[in-house]
């Protein structure tokens, strides 16, 4: 192995990223435009969500509880009869619907405790259980502010206090942005790799190298760190610009420690490109590939959604993807402000992880390289 | 030639981007006889070539085909039965999936012929090719001579009255090369007034044709007989004449090749091959090849693609383990691990493999670094070879952009660069024209004679293997004879190394010149009832169910014979939905607390129980101090943190309102936001026992306020995404496949037979799809059942209007990837063209989240005018919701108007002739 070897080789893959201005101009979307569209866009947050009212009241109370719904939470409520509510509701049309019962202001005002139906369509998950919580605590409050002028409701013999930490407001944008910048470093290192690993074999240059005073690991290491360094500048971009100052989100932890562990993961995530590289024959057999293992890679990893509500088994499974490691010690620093000392089981093991990936694929490089007849 | 000619060109352009093929073309060409278009690759032959079969669109001029304008599109639908076209390449309109049978038989319906019909005409085609064993291979396992004929069957099958063949018999061994010649002639003879039209590089071929037109640089230079042009230039060949014919600046540039006889220095071999073997599977490519080239020495591999040329010399770079045998560089075994020996040899793979996107310079400089040259060599050894080998003027161009001979040059520049004593050529010269060819063939001699350098090379051409010391001839993995070419010739007997070579091939094969599958094996090949195809004369039917359910079937059968896309298409859809239905839960339980408890009393641990004992929480051993709760809270090990003060029972007994503080970890903001949630509900429940408890009064509130979660009483993640999930999963996969299935013949060329064959552009489409939807509703199948056994997640309302809606669903998604495949150009970028087209809109603006109707904008007229919208109703409505077919006859009714619109879509916008 000889270190000049990598060096030379990886210039030469730089200037071939240089020349692909369709990969460059992803490698630009994916840590801007996208950072961006991903952190305001879909967000789980509740938003513009569609309430619908049957006010058989029609009292100053019941109006009341109708009008404190409004945006950003809520869209206005519309008014829709009983009979009209399972349509709404079947159809799509309303997530939430608040039924108050006739002479409602008056049962509250002779204490007789009114019930106050409020239908959820608990198809719309992410909006469901924080929706309903919602729109309790704001017709609580009215009532009982209606009662007597404050809308908190009786004393407590334990006061508790919740504090919030490392976002203290529960912003999605500080979740999405963040949560994007470590899925596309995922998506595009190992697209990047394994469509440079194919294309070369497709042009059959890659046989020319292995006839030249060069073994496979050279290569494989050369085209892992150019790739891998035009990540790595992405991510920085991503982290420093268009986290920091574009979407305003503070970063709780050490910047340049996330970026080395990125550089770790870096190697395993471009041994999975090699690897996925080594099993396809052409450009469309890789996509094909790269779509059915990213998939699982991004949403099984704890990145979308906790890992702890995920089945055993599949937790286990995610285990041999160096992905989990990465998204749990990149949360931890990212967004705790963890340290070396609190993230280091994880480096090692995605280290570790990295290396079984790198050694299959110099295992099956050469192998990959010349029985394929195509 | 009293007949009116066959094609009339004037005037007529072409222009790919800025390179010009065809430059005012003005040629016409006699019909009833075979007219060769001769000239190296490049020139414009196929180009010009496909303008005549009505394949490409014209851009300037006029062409007349068969007494009309091609150029006309009515006119063009009605001429088309009468002409067949085999594109350059071999077997490149063929379905290398398909066997030979299946493959007439395609175009067989292509052109409306009956079942009956179809079946005689193969049997007689494939009788008098020889195909008839083979009936059943497929394509792809053919040689490369069986191809051609295979093409030629393919071509034949409707009786055209031009047949146009572009080179046909590039890189085919000189016996299938005869043959095929003698059956073009066999099928003239029966049909005398077909025309053939026909583009060679092989001057020697040429030499058989009736009417020559010689071109260069998409000018016509020369057109005529044979002895016409010979005559014209005074020279004695073909090759020479070509040479004579062409510009005087390029003629400057050739000189007639010497090679000085070898001086051999006795006994020391380069290279030793002792019986070589390589086997892929069952297909043995090299069957024990044994030879040996002393050093100095030209030696030349000829044969035809595919008989192991390559592969031999893949085994000698050590970039192949062989199978069986040994092989020897400089009297070293050949080890792939060993890097000293790399050294002592140059490779030239056949796709002259230089890094396109860096220049001349820094190709050479780049190679030469990788061989260690020191520093100081460096410099003067790349200006040294960039002047021998007339790169000087190129050095700063990419080497993409160089003209294919320049490119040539540098590859073997880029071979020496490390002065190797042993070269590897792999068929160098391939699609180089002839002065380009000298010229390289001039440097091979030099280092060849003045340093000693052992050259091995592999070629198809004849005049080639002349120039080599000695050669082996190949063919099926073995080697039939080595020598030099005229001792070769002498011990057969024969006149030229193309027919010594001939006369080895058929000792070989078995094959002898009176059982040549010729005129006598089908006495009645012209009684094919040759006036059906073309029976009514007229223009074909604009809408034939037999083409349409040609493709279908076709595309049906490729689709099953490659593993990657069927698994994909099959499986993809179920390995998705297990990834998605697990892995996006929005189900927050199983969440770590810990308890920083300063107190210890009764009290305490009764508010630590009362968190515990929920179903959403599971206890982690206590927080032992503050910097405790900061590191487990920092790595992520617990999502809420309970700290509950000194004195919390004393001071509530005491009334005197303890206060707890809880530590929630808001990284991912929606679990925050349920974990506030629970612990709030938690503690008021708390709360209200410690009051019932102390009072013995029920707190209440003022109203009561009952939530009904509805459609999904258990509020399971699972029930929301199972019914959410199919919509997704039936768009995003049968649309890439689709996509995929209509680029991939752009991509390999059979999308020629589309412009070239009376087959419609909607039978082409629908036909096409029929196979995908049928491959999407097994994967409806597929997941329903796995919405049933392995998420258990019922089917409320009516599984009917469910299966009729994923009907109109499955024709409209896979209508969406027609649609996409009409504008991209590559599989690559259908692939990931059609994943983010169908994705973004499926999860964003569909009703996945948040409805359609609380969208706002932009964003509201997607999503109505996404199918998913309808389809994702449709799905929760029945799973869910318990809505039968009634209820969802809206969204039937817009699934459906989407069918009509997409398919006219894709019609308008594919073409019909390549721009």
């Amino acid at each position: 192995m000889r270190l000049d070897h990598i060096y030379r080789l990886g210039l030469k893959e730089l200037n071939s990223l240089w020349a692909d201005k369709v990969l460059l101009i992803l490698i630009c979307w994916a840590f801007s435009g996208a950072i961006y569209t991903a952190a305001t866009g879909a967000s789980q947050e509740l938003r513009n969500a569609p309430v619908a009212v049957v006010d058989e009241d029609q009292s100053p109370l019941s109006r009341r509880i109708v009008g404190a719904f409004y945006p950003p939470y809520f869209r206005q409520p519309a008014q829709t009869s009983l009979a009209e509510l399972d349509k709404g509701m079947d159809s799509g049309r309303y997530n939430f619907t608040i039924v108050i019962p006739a002479k409602f202001q008056h049962d509250v005002q002779a204490g007789r405790v009114p019930d106050v139906q409020i239908n959820i369509d608990a198809t719309i998950m992410s909006q469901a259980f924080i929706g309903a919580t919602y729109i309790k605590s704001i017709a609580l409050g009215e009532v009982n502010e209606y009662l007597t002028g404050t809308r908190d409701s009786s004393a407590s013999p334990i006061t508790l206090t919740t504090r919030v930490r490392f976002n203290p407001n529960l912003i999605g944008v500080w979740f999405g942005g963040v949560m994007e910048v470590i899925n596309n470093v995922t998506m595009l290192t190992i697209i990047l790799v394994g469509a440079a690993f194919i294309r070369e074999r497709e042009h059959g240059t890659i046989e020319h190298l292995l006839v030249m005073p060069l073994t496979p690991a050279e290569i494989m290491l050369a085209k892992i760190w150019a790739n891998g360094l035009a990540v790595l500048l992405g991510v920085s971009f991503a982290l420093l610009v268009m986290v920091q100052k574009v979407l305003a989100v503070p970063i709780a932890g050490s910047v340049p420690l996330f970026l080395a562990a990125a550089a770790c993961y870096l190697f395993a995530a471009a041994s999975i490109g090699i690897f996925l590289g080594t099993l396809a024959r052409s450009m469309p057999q890789f996509g094909l590939l790269v779509i059915l293992s990213i998939i699982p890679l991004l949403l099984l990893s704890g990145g979308v959604s906790p890992r702890e509500s995920m089945p055993t088994l599949i937790q286990n499974i995610m285990l041999a993807a160096p992905t989990t490691y990465f998204v749990r010690l990149a949360q931890g620093i990212l967004y705790r402000g963890a340290g070396l000392d609190v993230v280091w089981r994880d480096l090692l093991a995605m280290i570790g992880v990295g290396a079984c990936f790198f050694n299959v694929a110099l295992f099956r490089f050469r192998k990959a390289v010349t029985q394929t007849q195509v | 030639m009293d007949r009116p000619p066959v094609a009339r060109l004037s005037a007529v352009s072409l222009h790919y981007g800025a390179v010009v093929a065809l430059d005012a073309v003005d040629v016409v060409l006699p019909a009833g006889c075979m007219v060769g278009l001769i000239g190296p690759d490049g020139v414009g032959k196929s180009s010009l070539l496909a303008l005549v079969a009505g394949a490409r669109q014209i851009q300037q001029g006029r062409v007349e085909v068969l007494g009309g304008d091609i150029g006309e599109r009515r006119f063009r639908a009605s001429v088309q039965p009468r002409i067949a076209y085999m594109p350059q390449g071999l077997g490149k309109n063929l379905y290398p999936t398909l066997s030979v049978f299946e493959n007439v038989d395609f175009f067989g319906r292509l052109f409306g012929q009956g079942r009956r019909e179809r079946q005689q005409r193969i049997a007689e085609l494939l009788a008098s090719t020889g195909l008839e064993a083979f009936r059943e291979r497929p394509a792809a396992k053919l040689s490369g001579g069986m191809k051609q004929k295979l093409g030629l069957c393919c071509a034949l099958i409707h009786d055209p009255d031009l047949l146009i063949l572009d080179e046909p018999t590039t890189g085919v061994d000189p016996l299938s090369r005869r043959q095929f010649w003698e059956l073009i002639d066999t099928i003239r003879a029966r049909r005398p007034g077909m025309s053939v039209l026909v583009a060679t590089a092989y001057m020697e071929e040429a030499e058989r044709f009736d009417w020559l037109v010689a071109m260069d640089g998409g000018k016509v230079i020369g057109a005529g007989t044979p002895a016409e042009l010979r005559a014209q230039t005074g020279q004695k060949t073909l090759d020479a004449a070509f040479i004579q014919l062409l510009p005087e600046e390029r003629r400057q540039a050739h000189h007639e090749l010497v090679i000085p006889p070898r001086i051999g220095d006795g006994g020391e071999y380069a290279i030793e091959a002792d019986g070589l073997a390589q086997r892929f599977g069952d297909f043995t490519a090299v069957d024990h090849v044994s030879f040996k080239i002393e050093r100095g020495e030209i030696f030349g591999f000829l044969g035809s693609n595919g008989c192991g040329k390559t592969t031999t010399m893949k085994m000698l770079t050590g970039l192949l383990p062989p199978s069986e045998g040994t092989a020897r560089l400089f009297g070293k075994a050949v080890d792939a691990g060993d890097l000293e020996t790399r050294k002592q040899v140059g490779y030239m793979s056949q796709s002259f493999s230089l890094y396109g996107e860096l220049t001349v310079l820094a190709n050479l400089d780049l190679h030469a670094r990788l061989f260690h040259l020191p520093a100081t060599r460096r410099g003067p050894r790349i200006a040294e070879l960039m002047q021998r080998f007339g790169l000087e003027e190129y050095a700063d161009k990419a080497a993409a952009e160089l003209p294919l001979g320049i490119r040539q040059r540098l590859s073997l520049a880029v071979a020496v660069v490390h002065e190797p004593k042993l070269l590897i050529l792999d068929e160098p010269t391939s699609g180089v024209d002839p002065v380009a060819r000298d010229q390289f063939w001039a440097l091979l001699v030099e280092l060849s004679r003045q340093q000693g350098v052992t050259i091995f090379i592999s070629t198809h051409f004849m005049n080639e293997a002349e120039r080599c010391d000695r050669i082996s001839l190949m063919h099926a993995g073995k080697v039939l004879a080595s020598g030099t070419p005229a001792g070769l010739c002498a011990k057969r007997g024969e006149a030229t190394l193309e027919a010594a070579f001939i006369s080895y091939l058929e000792e070989a094969t078995g094959v002898s010149a009176a059982a040549r599958p010729t005129a006598e094996a089908t006495p009645d090949l012209p009684s094919v009832t040759p006036s059906t195809a073309n029976a009514g004369n007229g223009p074909p039917s604009p809408f034939s169910l037999r083409r349409l359910l040609g493709y279908a079937y076709r595309e049906a059968l490729e689709l099953r014979r490659d593993p990657i896309r069927l698994a994909f298409a099959l499986l993809g859809s179920v390995l998705l939905m297990f990834v998605l239905g697990f892995g996006i839960s929005l189900d927050v339980e199983g969440l770590r607390f810990a308890t920083l408890d300063r107190d210890q009393s009764p009290e305490s641990r009764a508010y630590i129980q009362n968190i515990a004992g929920s179903r959403y929480f599971i206890e982690q051993p206590p927080i032992v101090d503050d910097a405790d709760l900061d590191r487990r809270m920092m790595s992520g090990e617990l999502a809420l943190a309970v700290d509950i003060p000194a004195h919390f029972g004393r001071d509530l007994r005491r009334g005197h309102w303890p206060e707890v503080g809880v530590w929630i970890d808001g990284a991912m903001p929606y679990r925050g936001e349920t974990v506030r949630g629970y612990v709030q509900g938690l503690h008021l429940a708390y709360v209200q026992q410690v009051v019932r408890e102390a009072t013995g009064v029920e707190a209440t509130y003022p109203v009561n306020l009952v939530s009904r979660y509805r459609y999904n009483q258990d509020f399971k993640s699972i029930y929301a995404m199972v019914p959410a999930v199919i919509p997704i999963l039936l768009i995003f996969i049968p649309a890439i496949l689709m996509a995929l299935g209509v680029v991939r013949e752009k991509e390999l060329g059979s999308i020629t037979n589309l412009y070239v064959t009376p087959v419609t552009r909607l039978e082409f489409l629908l036909g096409k799809q029929l196979p995908y939807i049928a491959v999407a509703l097994i994967s409806f199948v597929l997941l329903v059942f796995q919405s049933q056994l392995m998420f258990h997640v019922p089917i409320k309302g009516s599984l009917l209007a469910l299966s009729f809606g994923a009907v109109l669903y499955v024709v409209t998604t896979t209508g969406f990837g027609l649609l996409i495949s009409t504008f991209t150009s590559t599989q690559i970028a259908a692939l990931f063209g059609t994943a983010i087209l169908t994705i973004l809109p499926t999860v964003s603006f569909s009703g996945l989240t948040t409805p359609v109707g609380a969208l706002e904008g932009i964003s509201y007229w997607i999503g109505q005018c996404f199918p998913a919208s309808y389809f994702l109703i449709i799905s929760r409505g029945t799973f869910t919701k318990a809505l039968g077919f009634a209820d969802l006859i809206p969204q039937f009714i817009a699934l459906a108007a989407f069918i009509p619109v997409l398919t006219l879509l894709s019609v308008a916008l594919l073409r019909k002739q390549e721009k």
